[in-house]
């Protein structure tokens, strides 16, 4: 089994070219993802190998081309329906919440939509308010979707393909900052499990929550913390809906102190419902120190360069508000 | 220049202090010196000097009782400076859980609050590892130290706090069984008269002796009667000061105070304390002498008596015992302490045993005076004796060491001449 080094954005379509292979089901719609290779270039040189017919470039009409594609799901199709921004995917809302999220429900498990929306999404690109925003939380909310957030390539390709796999709506929200990030990719074909977190560091003295981008800066601020002998467990939630609960109770019940850290908005965020969690878990009863949120400001992403990374936490707040944490200050 | 007035520990246990009176006002003239104020402790009051000149400015403590030591509790500002209010940088320890601090990473953490005195835990800022740990080691939360911010107690205070208890169990115990006790009266059919500083320290410190030390109790009947003519002669004797009263009237236990302190110099073996890891052997015969005052009592120590003459050791404990009941002692008059006398013979107590005050090693039980028929030569004779019960601290003193102890105070006070060798 040969593993490579690809980029993000390497493994998606390598995972999308190989469902498409092996599937005649699967396929791709969204707007410039075609000859010109998608707007971050994920589905690349796609259209040249399956042809137009599986890589559909759609007109500028969202709440149309998810319509087409939940409709699609339901009559067998495995479609994959990119959203150039995950911001755009406001205008989809009825067929991603209403009619996707709820069709299995509602008739009684006769019907499934398998369908796969891929969101890339965050700050950091200068894109400013309508291009850059978190909103994994709001799809976390509704029953019947389920919600992922890949932080390294090898995840990326493993939950696109759990996603394609998965009998339900799954969203698969993409950081854009993390398309160019290089990592070991197997060749072959295989799965990351939908609602599994994964612990990235073993640490001792507080665990962090953080997923996609996050996850990064909390283990960056976790090395320079460790200089000063603070032990940072840092978890990679990578399912938003289902959430591991199991696994952050554990990490919590062993460093009686927990950090979510997250790029979405702070307020009725991931880190909320982590936190609410925990505080009703036996966990509790292990909590030396109050939990702590990092979130995204209450604003929307400014535009100018300065103010949108005070906008979202960086590695420098990061690591002074563990070290707080974990020395007593907060 | 600015000089900060800050509560001062003025005595080994306390972590607060009370501001019993203020002998100033706000915006008074001070001199370095003067006093400005008395502190109040577990065991003592006493006045608190100005640092240096000028004009004072009170702090706010926001009402607060109980002071955590270090805190500035006023400043002392020179002609032409500006003080803005104080009180910011002071942290009552009975305020501090209501004191929002801002949670800045770069702000100081505050000064660690005092225990609070309560018999709840309700109200305490503690997280919930510690509440946990506290509840499973039985300890109260008001009894441990926070050092989280605004004085939150975190799982290290309650292990450190934990570690402690080991050592010196009474705090936890001491509430634990109010609680169940109370229960067992009805309601209404009692006063409840809340622990002081005193009583909440006698309770701790006996509470730690008699389950910690082990005693162990030596009785012995002195008979008197060479030192009750003694002691008369004396007092018949005695100078006068210039308003005509006698320089002074020995007691019998001024007596009892120099045998004792004699009596330790000839067994030295016995002139010695207990420590973590060897016996101080003490140089010196430093006798407390237990004095009771209203809500409890006080062992003030007359140091070195061994080398003092009765009417000096009189003089002296005539003294210290007013200003014990005047709860006007310095930390440094009770401190400490080779051995202790305590006499309840004026309530006609013939005999008891009393409890080791560490870090003493022996306490010295003084029955009454009583005359009695002894046998002498097969004839009964009148005499006035006193039984004396030595309490030692076997760890330090054993039995034999105790009885020769004893045996010294009681040739001592029978034949006080001699004293005088």
């Amino acid at each position: 089994m040969s593993v490579r080094e690809l980029s993000f954005a390497q493994a998606i379509q390598e995972a999308l070219a190989q469902a498409m292979e092996v599937d005649p089901r699967v396929f791709l719609m969204g707007e410039d993802i075609g000859v010109y290779g998608g707007a971050f270039q994920v589905t690349g040189d796609l259209v040249h190998r399956f042809g137009e017919d599986r890589v559909m470039d759609t007109p500028i009409s969202e709440l149309g081309g998810a319509g087409v594609a939940v409709g699609a799901a339901i009559a067998g199709s495995r479609p994959v329906y990119e959203f150039q921004f995950s911001d755009f995917s406001t205008l989809a809302m009825e067929q991603i919440v209403n009619q996707a999220a709820k069709m299995r429900y509602m008739l009684g498990g006769k019907v499934s939509v398998p369908i796969v929306f891929r969101m890339p999404c965050g700050s950091g690109t200068g894109a400013a308010a309508q291009h850059s925003q978190s909103l994994e939380a709001w799809f976390g909310h509704v029953p019947g979707l389920k919600v992922v957030e890949p932080s390294t390539p090898e995840d990326a390709k493993g939950l696109i393909l759990a996603a394609i796999d998965d009998p339900d709506p799954v969203l698969v929200f993409e950081h854009k900052l993390l398309y160019k990030i290089k990592g070991n990719v197997p060749e072959i074909m295989y799965r990351t499990p939908i609602g599994k977190a994964v612990v990235r560091r073993n640490g001792k003295d507080a665990t962090v929550v953080a997923s996609a981008i996050m996850v990064h800066k909390a283990l960056e601020a976790a090395e320079a913390l460790a200089k000063e002998g603070i032990d940072i467990e840092v978890i990679d939630l990578r399912s938003i809906r289902p959430i591991d609960g199991a696994t952050i109770i554990e990490s919590v019940k062993k460093t009686t102190r927990l950090a979510c850290i997250y790029e979405g908005v702070k307020t009725l965020g991931i880190g909320a419902e982590i936190s609410a969690m925990i505080a009703e878990s036996e966990a509790f009863d292990y909590l030396d120190a109050p939990i702590m949120r990092l979130g995204g400001a209450e604003t929307p992403i400014p535009y100018s360069p300065i103010l949108e990374k005070v906008a979202v936490p960086q590695v420098d707040g990061i690591t002074d508000a563990l070290r707080n944490l974990v020395k007593g200050g907060f | 220049m600015t000089v900060e007035v800050i509560l001062p520990k003025v005595d080994m246990d306390m972590s607060t202090g009370v501001i019993s009176q203020w002998h100033v006002k706000d915006g008074d003239t001070v001199k370095k010196g003067q006093p400005i104020f008395d502190i109040e402790t577990d065991k003592a009051a006493m006045e608190i000097e100005a640092p240096g000149d000028g004009t004072i400015k009170l702090a706010d403590l926001g009402g607060a009782k109980d002071i955590a030591i270090g805190t500035v509790v006023a400043v002392i500002y020179g002609p032409g400076e500006i003080v803005k209010a104080v009180g910011a940088s002071a942290v009552p320890a009975s305020a501090a859980a209501a004191t929002p601090v801002a949670r800045q990473p770069a702000a100081p953490i505050p000064p660690p609050a005092a225990p609070r005195q309560g018999t709840t835990d309700e109200g305490i800022r503690a997280t919930p590892l510690a509440r946990r740990q506290a509840r499973q080691a039985g300890l109260q939360l008001g009894n441990i130290i926070g050092s989280g911010p605004n004085g939150r107690i975190v799982a290290a205070d309650v292990q450190s706090s934990r570690a402690a208890a080991v050592k010196a169990p009474s705090p936890a115990n001491e509430t634990v069984a109010d609680a169940g006790t109370r229960a067992q009266f009805e309601a209404g059919s009692f006063t409840e008269i809340p622990f002081d500083g005193m009583r909440r320290t006698i309770a701790q410190r006996l509470t730690l002796s008699k389950q910690t030390v082990p005693h162990f109790y030596l009785s012995a009947t002195c008979t008197i009667d060479i030192l009750m003519a003694i002691r008369q002669r004396l007092n018949g004797h005695a100078p006068l000061n210039p308003d005509k009263s006698p320089a002074w009237k020995l007691s019998i236990n001024d007596f009892i105070i120099k045998a004792m302190a004699l009596a330790l110099q000839q067994v030295p073996a016995a002139n010695v304390t207990f420590a973590d890891n060897a016996i101080l052997q003490h140089h010196r015969s430093d006798i407390g002498v237990a004095v009771a005052v209203e809500g409890g009592l006080f062992t003030p120590v007359v140091r070195a008596a061994e080398s003092k003459t009765l009417s000096t050791i009189s003089r002296e404990m005539k003294e210290l015992a007013a200003r014990a009941r005047a709860r006007k002692l310095q930390p440094a008059e009770y401190q400490g302490g080779c051995a202790a006398i305590s006499n309840l013979g004026m309530f006609g107590v013939e005999q008891f045993s009393a409890i080791i005050n560490p870090p003493q090693a022996t306490i010295l039980a003084v029955g009454a005076a009583v005359e009695r028929f002894v046998p002498v030569n097969g004839q009964p004779v009148l005499a006035t004796q006193v039984t004396l019960t030595l309490s030692c601290d076997h760890r330090a003193v054993d039995g034999a060491v105790g009885a020769a102890l004893l045996q010294s105070i009681k040739r001592l006070i029978e034949d006080p001449a001699l004293m005088l060798a």
